[in-house]
Order: structure tokens, then sequence, then C-alpha cells
């Protein structure tokens, strides 16, 4: 790329010219996650050779990963929009929540699962709607709705919890907590809901409007883009599926418990980020997300596997964050032939 | 022309706008005929861009105000509805999204979409890259439709957002001080595109500080102050120092005669 560069100089002043984008410039901070992800796992193989050259290593962590990656995967088009969500958490333990109620009431648990659905559609317009039509700031107004739907689903629970036994609740153990050909149904859920995620935002208009919604509001709104529904949409795909991750950990746990939720935030936004999408908003990616769930999920089946104190999880953590958030933000710089600090 | 016995293709009715305790539009008729160019002054403040942004649908009006499309009053006006009945406008923010590449600037609120409804990739990027080699001059190597945005010259920028208001094949094209922060050569080539709005047949408002831009290639003048409308001109009744002479005036006095 820079001896292109230098051997157009002279092709430049005469009509501007522009370098054509390299395969670094528009893959780079996929291409960098994939490489993160690949020199952790051989770093793991090395150290523990016995425990990740077998399979039920594997196994373990097909089954976990996805209960907070398929949040980061829509959490993904909130960032993109330039918004951010905290109450998905709430909306996991809510939308459960009012699954077990309605299936306890006599409900048919095909319908309980779409009125669980529905709540967490519902909390989503909320939480889109006070952001977009309101215009307050989304990091200050979903910890406040964190509050009313964990709140609202601790009264409706009544801080008790309910067992999902497999006699009582065969529906729910099918889809959430089965294993089709000795396939964990969690990763194959998250690949399919990676996979249709992934064209809602790079093929549909929709998707389009998220990018741009994200990058310039007032561009996208002087283009006849309707900010409002494009922001609300992002929000209530998030409440959606954080209903869907609330059932899948309620049923692979066998148990609904009321604080169903707790833990899962520091752990799905990093994974949006560690994943190259931008806090800045108008820019990200389905598979870098997709990647980066699946990072923080070996890290933590990892370092206990490898024989490492399970102290240093979180310290492991923090380092894989923070060095390649760094290192994205510098090839991105470098890239657009910035400074190392972008000024 | 005889464009006094047709139907207006935008018509503004005693449109006012308010912001908060500031009147930016007071009480303000507008019309642009078909095959027009009408040419929009006045100093900063005037009320320019509230009202290309009220045609536009990105302000609404205050009570009373009426907005009639070629003879048709239309009550839900809004950004997605104008440009759907065919005008487009060239912002003097440029309305661009510059981490996106040039084919999603290009197509921004239109996405194509292919029978299953899922967005045509394809053909944005094609048509984009014949876009930028057919009207806006860059040979197809120089400039790649997966470009971001971020990376143009301010002419290359304006490129894009005259390309896109000409693509979609409008009506009305409403140029808001298109030649600002250009270079001596990417304005003439905008100037350029005003008179090719008008051999086309359709319609254009254009903004400018540049009298000297203006002037030349308009039919008709409105001289906005303070959000009113100070005076219009047909160009065959006013000579440009003549217009010089008023601007000052109404600057100044707030009283064009």
């Amino acid at each position: 790329m820079s001896s292109g560069s230098q051997t157009t100089t002279s092709a430049k002043a005469k009509d501007n010219r522009v370098a054509p984008p390299s395969v670094m410039r528009r893959y780079g901070s996929q291409i960098g996650i994939i490489g993160v992800g690949l020199a952790m796992w051989l770093g793991f193989v090395i150290a523990a050779p016995t425990v990740f050259l077998d399979i039920d290593i594997y196994k373990a962590f097909a089954q976990t990963t996805p209960l907070f990656g398929i949040i980061a995967l829509a959490l993904t088009f909130v960032v993109i929009t330039g918004e951010i969500d905290l109450s998905f958490p709430s909306i996991m333990a809510l939308g459960t929540a009012m699954f077990c109620l309605m299936s306890k009431a006599g409900v048919p648990d095909y319908i309980a699962l779409l009125i669980g659905f529905a709540t967490g559609a519902l909390c989503g317009w909320i939480n889109g709607a006070l952001i977009a039509r309101l215009n307050i700031p989304s990091l200050v107004i979903t910890i406040g709705t964190s509050f009313l739907y964990r709140g609202t689903e601790l009264i409706l629970m009544n801080g008790t919890g309910v067992p999902l036994t497999e006699d009582n609740y065969p529906l729910g153990h099918l889809l959430f907590n089965s294993a089709p050909f000795g396939f964990p149904v969690q990763s194959l859920w998250c690949i399919v809901i990676g996979g249709l995620l992934w064209l809602l935002l790079n093929r549909t208009r929709f998707g389009a409007h998220v990018f741009l919604v994200g990058d310039n509001p007032t561009s996208a709104r002087l283009m006849g883009i309707d900010v409002v529904r494009v922001k609300t949409g992002a929000f209530m795909l998030v409440g959606v599926v954080a209903v869907f991750a609330g059932l899948m950990t309620s049923f692979v746990g066998f148990y609904f418990w009321p604080t169903t939720g707790d833990g899962f935030l520091l752990n799905t936004i990093a994974s949006v980020f560690l994943g190259g999408t931008s806090v800045f908003g108008g820019t990200g990616s389905i598979v870098g997300s997709f990647v980066a769930s699946y990072i923080i999920g070996a890290i933590n089946a990892g370092i206990v596997s490898a024989g490492i104190n399970a102290f240093y999880t979180q310290l492991c953590f923090g380092l894989v964050i923070v060095v390649s958030v760094v290192l994205q933000t510098i090839i991105e710089r470098r890239v657009r032939r910035q400074s190392i600090t972008g000024r | 022309m005889s464009g006094a016995a047709r139907t207006p293709v935008i018509e503004l009715r005693n449109v006012s706008k308010t912001f908060g305790e500031v009147r930016s539009l007071a009480d303000v008729n507008f019309s642009v005929y078909p095959g027009e160019i009408v040419g929009l002054l006045g100093d900063n403040g005037a009320g320019k861009s509230t009202l290309v942004k009220t045609v536009m649908g990105y302000h609404s009006p205050d009570q009373g105000g009426e907005i009639f499309f070629e003879g048709q009053r239309i009550d839900d006006w809004s950004t997605a509805r104008a440009r759907s009945l065919g005008i487009e406008t060239v912002y003097q923010e440029r309305a661009l999204c510059e981490k996106q590449p040039i084919w999603r600037n290009m197509f921004m609120g239109r996405e194509p979409v292919t029978k299953w409804g899922l967005l045509d990739v394809h053909k944005m990027r094609s048509e984009a890259a014949r876009l930028m080699s057919q009207h806006m001059g860059f040979t197809s190597a120089a400039v790649h439709p997966d470009n971001v945005v971020t990376t143009m010259s301010g002419g290359e920028k304006q490129g894009v957002a005259i390309t896109r208001a000409l693509y979609f094949d409008a009506k009305l094209v409403i140029l808001d001080e298109p030649t600002m922060g250009l270079s001596l050569s990417e304005t003439k080539k905008t100037l350029d595109f005003v008179e090719g709005i008008k051999k086309a047949g359709k319609s254009a408002i254009f903004i400018d500080h540049n009298i000297f831009h203006v002037y030349p290639v308009v039919d008709r003048l409105y001289v906005l102050d303070r959000g009113r409308v100070a005076g219009i001109y047909r160009k065959s009744e006013i000579s440009m120092d003549e217009l010089i002479e008023r601007l000052y005036r109404v600057a100044r006095s707030g009283s064009i005669d």
C-alpha cells in the first residue's frame, strides 16, 4: 500500500487521484480480530494440548458463549447507530419471567414464548422511543429502564425462581437445550441468528440506514431517512434477542433465576467493541462481534483448563480487550494515514 | 417565460417558520414553475436555508402555511415524500455520510432492492462507478466506489452530492450554496450543471452568496431579508448593477425600494 502511494504521488496532483481502498482498509478490523482469535487459540493449544485437542472443551464453550454472543450480534446494530443499550440484562429476565408466568397460567408454551419475545420487543420499543423521539442519551436512559425492567420482573416473580424441568417444558428444552447430531443447539442458534443479522445489516435497506444514521443523523434525515424508526428498530431487535438469550440461559441451567442477566453486561458489550464496531457509530460488523464473543468465551474456558489460577481470568480479559482495541485504532489510523493519536 | 399561466412545480403559501422565539420565515409566498431556474438571494440569516429545508420537508411550516406540489395541496409533507415526488437537493452541508463508501452515499435513502427485497449491492456499486466516470469526470481508476467519502477533496464530495441529485431524475433540483469552498474549475463545472438542468427542461432553485454566480444562470430572483420576501424580479427587468444596489439597500435598511 505504501509503495503504491509513492508511485502515484505525481499522478495525484494531476487528476485528484485517490488510491483505491485496500483489502486492509475494508476488512482490516475483521481480519485483525480473526487473527487475535487464532493466535489465542494456538496459545491455548500449546499451553494445554490435552485439553484443547479434545472435543469436549469446544462442546462446553459452544454451549455457553452464545448465551451472551447472540445479544452481542444484535447490540452491534444499536452501537452502529451511535447508541448503547445497558438494559438488555433486565430485558432477558423480564421476557423470560413473562414466559414462565404465562406457562404457569396454562397458556401453551409456544404462545408463552411469543409473549416473552413480544415483551422484549416492547422493552426495546420503549428504549428506542425515549432515545430517538425525545433525543435522550441512551447511556442515561437505558440505566433508568434497566432498573425499571428489573424491578417489574422482581415484583412479577415476587423474587422467586422457576424450575424448568425437561418434563414440564419439553418445547423449551428442544429449542434451547438440545444437541442435534451432537452439536450444541446454542451455537447452532448463534450461527443462524448471526447469518440472519448479517443479511439484515448488509443486504437490507434497514441495515443500510443503520450505518447512515450512526454516521451522520442530520445527513440521514436530510435525505429522507426516518431516524426515529431506524433507531427504534435497532433497540427492538436487541430486546427480542435478549429474551431469546434469557430463555436459552434459563433452559441451559434448568432454572429461571430472578437475577438472570446479571454478569452479562460487560461480556456482551466487550464483544461488540472487541469485534471492531466503533463507539462513535457508523461502522461495525457482525462477523467481528461473532468472532469476538467466541474469543471472550474462550478466555474463560481456556484459562481454567490450562491450569492457570481462575483469578487470572479478569486480568486476561482486560489485556485482550485493551490490546485489541488499541491495535485496531492504531491500524485504522495507519490505513487512513493519520497520526497515531488521530489529531 | 410563459410560466405565469402554468401550474408551479412547487408553491409555498403564507409559510412561516418559528424556532423558539426566532421567526426565520414570515408569511413567505414562493413558487417555481416548470423549466424555470429561480435564484434565492439574501444576507446571512435571511432565511434561505430554512426556506429550502421547508420546501424539502425537513422543517414543517407553522400553522397556516400551505405547500402545493404541481397544484396539489400536500398535508403530510416530509423529506421522503418530497424526494419520492421528484425534488432533490444539494445541501450546503452536503448531507453525506463520510465514513461510508461512495456507493452507499450515492443511493442514500433510495437504495435499490432486488426482487427478493434484498439490497442490490452489485447495482449500487456498478451504477456509482458509472456515474462517477460519466458525470463527475473521474477516470474509473482514480476514485473507486468503495472509497470512503472522508478521503475525498471538497470538490469531489460536492460531485457526489450533485451527481446524487441528478441521478434520480428530479423535477426540481435545489442547490444550496453549491459553490461554497470549491476551486475555480469546480465552480465552473457546478454552474455548467445548473445550465444543464434548464436544458433538460427541469426546474431548479439556486442559492448562493455570490451574485455573479447566480445572476447569469437564473430566470427569476427572490430576495429574502429577515425571513420575508423583500423583492421578486425577472432577470429581464433588472440589471446586475441595479440588483447589487438593491441588495445593499435592503441589508442596510430592511426596505428594498
